[in-house]
């Protein structure tokens, strides 16, 4: 007899399929990513400080050669919910690098060691040039890359890791092609960027490749979200808050509903 | 020079209309001038609404909640955004990491859209279901699918604005459609576009058609509210109240139980907009729009996808054009396709099972909408649309003509009293 109820039943079960399948469209051939665990998942999920300190690290050392993070400022590695450095080792990070800026009062463009207001020096002058050293590919600026491909930050760890020895007979690669097991199409242009010993961590951690692509990974999490840890416990607090008060209210409607529906 | 004839009666004028109000002193003092107070009063106080109203009435609210939600963020959004083509994705960015809380009002924005659409398509669903488009609602029915096309047409515009990927060739594809029209079409597009392509002179007039659109809501959105307050609520009975037992006055009744389906919907969307902000969204639009590199797969937004699958899967560009829209358009039709006397489908059993055919078939084209439009997906597209038409031209006056409906109640507190004998069958999820 609960013919509506089994109706209704099979779209919730169709509705939930589609919530799960939909996402999964863009890449053809599905390959299951990596998934280390992030302090950042979860309801109360926080960065970790040093791996973030340590994230930058390797960026600076090793990505940024060729990789562009034009949303950010040097100021940002100093805020709150990121990687905290202190306000002087910022200065100092920043005045490693030579900005062009002007023009001064002559009409001449000059440079001058950056501040933390500037945003990350690019590597290229734009992105033709950067096109041009890179065999026509163009390495993505990095500031929202974590958000800007399917599986997040799951999808760039699996393709730092994803560099293999062995390449199936089916793939042909050019001159300048690496394969990669996880890069849609498998088949990418940037050579294995992280291996054990490219870096030496200031803080004494063994760079491993694992550690190393976690914690750059998590650095561009941080980068491309940087409001994350607030956006948690804010986002706890107003369910919780909104919990109680529906709860709350659903009583008082109970009450008020008593009236006229008294109970037998 | 005027000339009076001896016998002409004259009517006499109340230009000075003031008085009435059933108030004193400063209350009374404007209501007598302008009597938006006793309209108040009569028309959300001592409204009378049927009392076996569910929770699936909860959604005008929920909407209207929405809108105002809407709208305030998008004005906090437009005194930091630039709708030029050079700083749209960096100045959305801007928000995101500089202004305070700037990551909170897009998001809320962002996926306020996505829950105005959940809300819109079970207030549908719930008209559909209960027969609230009969007489005499009809052109309150007709109202709100104007608000529809007009939902849907801000919900596009806003998408292009952050001008990702997704934004631009998002914009290029549906701005194209245009060019279906026969003879004018290329003429129609340049004229769309202000350019020869989707560039920086379309950004900075869809941003000014956002926000017209936004407020032209709001504006049938008064209509819609008013022809409510003409006609009355519909009901899960389908029968028209007749005296006070079959009522409850619109306060404190309604309204607490409105406030609690209102706070459980924000509860569901503050969760989402928190935990998961991105999930309803696409993540090639946190690439900058990129004229030279075409995406994969072009995807409009999840709610768009069923009358996209519409779209494609008519082979011909402007008969597709041409389905999709009507494909809307035709609900127009149904309070006169299906022409049963009876509202609800809980007495109507075969109705009842095509309206849940015609739901799966919705979250079928829905899917359809995301997958490639070939192979099977192609032919399931098809079948789907040609379900979707088939609902309203053949099954809603076929099934009225054939269709006995169940025995029914007198009045809405007859029909209160069966449902507490079991004798009816209701969606208990939306009962409490």
């Amino acid at each position: 007899m609960n013919s509506s109820f089994f109706k209704l039943n099979s779209i919730l079960v169709s509705l939930i399929l589609i919530f799960f399948s939909n996402i999964s469209f863009a890449k053809e051939a599905h390959v299951d990513l990596l998934k280390p665990n992030w302090s950042f998942d979860g309801f109360f999920g926080t960065f970790d400080r040093a791996s973030l300190q340590r994230g930058y690290q390797v960026y600076k050392e090793v990505c940024a050669s060729c990789h562009s993070m034009k949303l950010v400022s040097y100021r940002n590695l100093s805020q709150e919910g990121g990687p905290e450095f202190t306000e002087e080792e910022v200065k100092a990070i920043a005045s490693q690098f030579e900005i062009t800026d002007g023009p001064n009062a002559d009409g001449e463009m000059f440079e001058r060691p950056g501040l933390p207001s500037d945003r990350f020096k690019s590597p290229y002058l734009n992105d033709n040039a950067s096109r041009a050293s890179n065999g026509g590919a163009y390495p993505p600026d990095m500031s929202v890359l974590a958000k800007a491909r399917p599986g997040g930050a799951d999808y760039i760890y699996s393709v730092l890791m994803g560099y293999e020895e062995k390449i199936p007979e089916n793939i042909k690669l050019e001159e300048g092609v690496y394969y990669n097991k996880y890069m849609s199409g498998n088949k990418i242009r940037m050579s294995k960027p992280l291996s054990e010993g490219v870096i030496d961590y200031t803080d004494g951690t063994k760079a491993s490749e694992e550690q190393m692509s976690k914690d750059v990974v998590s650095f561009l999490v941080w980068a491309s979200e940087p409001h994350l840890e607030a956006r948690k416990q804010i986002g706890f607090k107003s369910v919780i808050y909104l919990l109680i008060l529906t709860i709350l209210v659903y009583l008082i409607k109970k009450k008020i509903w008593l009236r006229i529906e008294p109970k037998v | 020079m005027s000339i009076e004839k001896p016998d002409q009666k004259y009517e006499p004028v109340h230009t000075n209309k003031t008085g009435g109000s059933p108030f004193t002193g400063v209350v009374g003092w404007i209501d007598n001038r302008l009597p938006i107070i006793r309209m108040f009063k009569h028309e959300y106080l001592d409204f009378q609404v049927p009392r076996s109203l569910s929770y699936f009435w909860s959604f005008g609210g929920i909407l209207t909640i929405c809108l105002i939600l809407l709208i305030l963020t998008g004005l906090s959004l437009g005194m930091h955004y630039k709708p030029d083509s050079k700083y749209a994705f960096d100045s959305v960015e801007k928000i995101m990491r500089d202004v305070n809380y700037g990551w909170l009002i897009r998001y809320a924005h962002m996926n306020l859209g996505s829950f105005f659409f959940i809300a819109v398509y079970l207030h549908i669903f719930r008209s559909l279901y209960y027969g609230s488009y009969k007489e005499p609602r009809q052109l309150m029915w007709i109202i709100g699918i104007v608000i529809f096309f007009l939902m849907m047409a801000t919900a596009f515009l806003g998408y292009t604005l952050p001008w990702g990927q997704m934004s631009y060739w998002g914009a290029t594809v549906i701005t194209n459609l245009f060019s279906a029209i026969p003879l004018i079409g290329e003429s129609v597009v340049t004229w769309l576009w202000g350019d020869y392509a989707v560039g920086d002179a379309a950004l900075n007039r869809f941003y000014v058609l956002h926000w017209l659109i936004a407020f032209l809501i709001v504006g049938v959105v008064a209509f819609h509210v008013i022809a409510l307050h003409i006609v009355g609520s519909n009901n899960p009975s389908g029968i028209e109240p007749k005296d006070t037992r079959d009522t409850v006055t619109f306060a404190p009744f309604t309204t607490s139980k409105d406030l609690v389906g209102m706070l459980f919907f924000l509860l569901i969307f503050v969760a989402v907009m928190m935990y998961a902000p991105n999930y309803l969204g696409h993540p090639d639009n946190y690439i900058p729009a990129n004229p030279m590199v075409t995406p994969a797969h072009i995807v409009p937004e999840w709610y768009f996808l069923p009358f996209y699958a519409i779209l494609r899967s008519i082979p011909d560009k402007l008969m597709g054009v041409v389905a999709m829209v009507s494909s809307i358009a035709v609900l127009g039709l149904l309070p006169w396709l299906d022409f049963s006397k009876v509202r609800s489908s809980v007495f109507r059993p075969i109705w009842k099972q095509c309206v849940f055919l015609f739901v799966l078939n919705f979250f079928v084209l829905m899917y359809i909408g995301g997958a490639p439009a070939e192979g099977i997906y192609l032919v399931i597209g098809r079948i789907g649309t040609a379900f979707w038409f088939a609902f309203f031209f053949i099954l809603a006056p076929l099934v009225s003509i054939i269709e006995k409906p169940l025995p029914m109640p007198e009045s809405i507190h007859e029909f209160e009293e069966w449902k507490k004998q079991g004798k009816i069958k209701s969606i208990k999820l939306f009962n409490k």
